[in-house]
């Protein structure tokens, strides 16, 4: 194998790609809460995954184990499945409710 | 290393930021495509070359495109959106801004672990990750196909322009009396 590749976790040190995931979820559950509009709700779910994906690739490279690298990999399948069905549930509400917002989908509230 | 790591990581959290607050539903999704894009940065600093091209694939070349079309289908490009109430939006930020604090304080001390193993270079590249996806992992990546199924079925269940119960309930108009004379006839 190349014994030039340098990889960044040599390098920088894991607290950085621990505060730098932790910024990015945070940043994905103020914008649940923040934005009415369903579809950004969607995108910011997808950022979240995103950070947790990039946590376990770092802890990944730091141990040196390929096996977190499979399960980044089977999350991405579960997020591509997750994301169609939302966005088929948001163009059913679309043409339900003629909206896209979530405040219109409060019959649970009683 | 560390500049471009910094490089990164500053692209990821301004276009993020710029996806929580951008009014207009298209801009949030440009944001998005570049965060994305930054993170596979990331993978390839990482040495996860193999992640890398499946985010970018998979990420930027397939779901943001589904957002993309979505929006074009649903024509949600203007920014109509209403803001909710001030109170919520400050509560948001505060949700947010206590979380990361949490999360923060729970490692303030730094991490003490040592690696478990031993530096490898080739992990990450394909042949790792395909060894051991297909020799640990075979089974989940078959059964990911069933979740494939059952999602794409779903969706088609969900799309349908009209379920096939309610052309049944569909009130019955009365026939005129100039049909019922033609009936007769």
């Amino acid at each position: 194998m190349d014994q030039g590749i340098i990889t960044a976790i040599r390098i920088v040190p894991l607290e950085h790609y621990i505060v730098l995931s932790f910024l990015l979820f945070s940043i994905g559950v103020a914008g649940v809460v923040f934005r009415r509009n369903t579809i950004i709700i969607l995108m910011c779910l997808e950022l979240m995954f995103n950070s947790v994906n990039l946590l376990l690739t770092a802890f990944s490279a730091y141990h040196s184990d390929p096996r977190a690298q499979v399960f980044v990999f089977f999350i991405m399948l579960v997020a591509a499945a997750e994301v169609t069905v939302g966005l088929a549930i948001l163009v059913m509400m679309k043409r339900n409710v003629d909206s896209v917002d979530v405040n219109q989908l409060n019959r649970l509230k009683g | 290393m560390l500049a471009l790591f910094y490089l990164f990581a500053a692209i990821s959290v301004i276009s993020a930021f710029i996806v929580v607050s951008a009014r207009s539903p298209i801009n949030s999704v440009i944001a998005l495509v570049v965060c994305f894009l930054s993170i596979a940065g990331h993978y390839v600093l990482l040495n996860a070359q193999f992640l890398a091209m499946v985010h970018i694939i998979v990420y930027t070349g397939a779901i943001m495109v589904l957002f993309l079309f979505v929006i074009m289908l649903l024509n949600l490009n203007k920014a109509t959106e209403p803001m909710k109430s001030l109170g919520t939006r400050v509560a948001a930020v505060l949700a947010g801004g206590l979380f990361f604090i949490t999360l923060i304080a729970a490692i303030r001390h730094g991490i003490s672990i040592t690696p478990a193993n031993e530096f490898d270079p080739g992990v990450g590249l394909v042949r790792s990750v395909g060894m051991s996806l297909f020799n640990e992992f075979l089974l989940p990546f078959e059964v990911s196909s069933v979740l494939f199924l059952s999602a794409m079925v779903g969706v088609v269940m969900l799309g349908k322009k009209e379920p096939a119960l309610r052309t049944v309930t569909l009130p019955v108009e009365p026939l005129t009396e100039a049909e019922l004379e033609r009936r007769k006839a």
